[in-house]
């Protein structure tokens, strides 16, 4: 088992390592980057948007239910909301779901390039495949998923605001007080940090599922759930790693 | 040339290539023939330095290609075309832009001089207006032809062809083996054909490895066939009754 570990990792690092070569051309890899970047980001945007709504939505109506009758202002409910959707939910939930919906189509696309023998009709031409085919996905998700929890975030926010004041919970000046206090800035920087972390694993380890694909469609659908599934308990296990880095 | 010096590939314990030596010329369409299994692809992407031999070596001209760095190896590459069994067209590409791929990575040609290029290698495969059609648009003889565009469009010096003619009708066969003998003939490139198919073999066997058992069982040219007393050979070419007839009335001639 410690063996095979080693020899995965040891070969992730390798295939970063390549990936991080001179660019035989700039403009091919800015190309292909910006390809990646409307990929991720705007394929990805109403996922993430709707799932934020509804998370942000729920958490304000279930602190507000948890407050009760208790001696704890109302506008707690904004604190809460906005504190749980810029440090925890925003990056880490958006970066489960861009596991599943990004990285299996990561895993997908070079794997199916590796069957079809595409990466290995670049490498005869002397193309640095891992450079050509894994940095710019990479560089692309480091750009865009930041951006798109920042969207989750906000939009999270907007959520609680749409399912708290509307429906008699609190009124909206509370809310809006709520998001005023008590804020810390260093929370951003975290959810940023988080979202770039996120970004890196859920590319990488999806690239490297796909890039190293053995054998035929079962192997390659096996390669894509692996990279969720691989990428969903790193996304775990960092964020936890970050969260006692960061707040202790 | 190219030469194969004593190459044996082993997986995982498997010996594939038992110790192959074998030389390629330029100008001439070399072919590695055998059954399924004789290890016919693992030498040619040995060949093309896809597979690193467990020992042996490869040499194009007077370089060693596994003692290259990355960057002398970059370089025998930019010489190097290939055709993919699959064709290996890259599917969201249209057939310009799949042609125009090696250039627009390796050279500071004008757009115009790319383009020009693309079109002069279209139609010397006989595809004139098929520049944005994308590859499912193609069929599969068309698909080959785009291929052989794009492994001839950096002026290769060698040239490897992995089962050009697999899923193609008869006649096409025939079109693409005489399009891959004429672009080696003109641009004197060392070209080497992985095939089994036996029109191929009789037609463009300027120079002709017969693999059996991960060895090579015969070496000539395609004159050299009909009067071989190779038997494994003869089991081989004339593998049916009807070529086995053929062959006997050829000989009696």
């Amino acid at each position: 088992m410690f063996r095979n570990f080693f020899f995965h990792f040891g070969r992730y690092v390798q295939m970063l390592k390549l990936s991080l070569g001179k660019p035989e051309k700039f403009y091919m890899y800015w190309n292909e980057m910006l390809r990646m970047m409307n990929d991720i980001g705007i394929g990805s945007l109403v996922i993430v948007i709707l799932i934020s709504v509804f998370i942000g939505a729920v958490t304000a109506i279930q602190f507000a239910y948890q407050l009760g009758g208790q001696l704890i202002p109302k506008y707690y409910i904004g604190y809460v909301v906005r504190d749980m959707t810029i440090i925890e939910l925003a990056p880490t939930i958006t970066g489960l779901v861009l596991a599943g919906k990004v990285g299996s189509n990561i895993a997908a696309e070079v794997g199916a390039m590796r069957q079809k023998e595409h990466i290995d009709a670049m490498e005869i031409m002397g193309v640095n495949t891992a450079g050509y085919i894994v940095l710019p996905k990479i560089l692309a998700a480091l750009v865009v998923i930041p951006m798109l929890v920042a969207i989750a975030a906000f939009v999270g926010i907007v959520g609680g605001y749409l399912s708290s004041v509307p429906t008699g919970w609190l009124t909206s000046t509370d809310y809006v007080k709520g998001l005023h206090e008590f804020f810390l800035p260093r929370n951003v920087s975290m959810m940023y940090v988080k979202a770039t972390v996120f970004a890196f694993i859920l590319t990488s380890v999806s690239c490297y599922q796909g890039y190293y694909v053995k054998g035929g469609n079962i192997e390659l659908g096996e390669a894509s759930t692996r990279a969720v599934v691989y990428s969903n308990i790193l996304i775990l296990l960092s964020d936890y790693v970050i969260a006692v880095l960061l707040t202790g | 040339m190219i030469r194969a010096e004593n190459i044996v590939k082993e997986f995982n314990g498997n010996l594939v290539l038992k110790g192959i030596s074998a030389e390629f010329y330029p100008g001439k369409t070399n072919l590695i023939i055998g059954r399924s299994g004789a290890g016919k692809t693992v030498f040619l992407k040995t060949l093309v330095g896809l597979n690193q031999p467990t020992s042996g070596k490869i040499w194009y001209g007077n370089t060693d290609l596994f003692s290259l760095d990355k960057k002398a190896l970059r370089k025998i590459r930019m010489e190097v075309g290939m055709l993919f069994q699959g064709s290996a067209l890259f599917d969201s590409l249209t057939t310009e832009q799949n042609i125009r791929f090696p250039l627009d990575m390796f050279t500071n040609m004008t757009k115009k001089e790319k383009i020009d290029r693309v079109n002069y290698c279209l139609a010397r495969v006989n595809l004139e207006n098929a520049n944005n059609k994308y590859p499912s648009e193609l069929s599969g003889g068309m698909q080959k032809r785009v291929g052989i565009a794009r492994a001839i469009v950096l002026e290769p010096k060698y040239l490897f062809c992995d089962e050009p003619n697999s899923g193609l009708d008869p006649k096409t066969s025939i079109l693409i083996d005489e399009l891959i003998k004429s672009i080696t003939v003109e641009n004197n490139i060392t070209t080497i054909i992985n095939t089994h198919d036996m029109n191929s073999v009789m037609e463009i066997g300027d120079n002709i490895v017969f693999l059996h058992n991960g060895l090579v069982e015969w070496n000539g040219n395609k004159s050299q066939v009909l009067g071989s007393n190779n038997e494994l050979l003869q089991e081989f070419i004339f593998a049916s009754p009807f070529l086995r007839r053929l062959r006997d009335a050829a000989r009696k001639l």
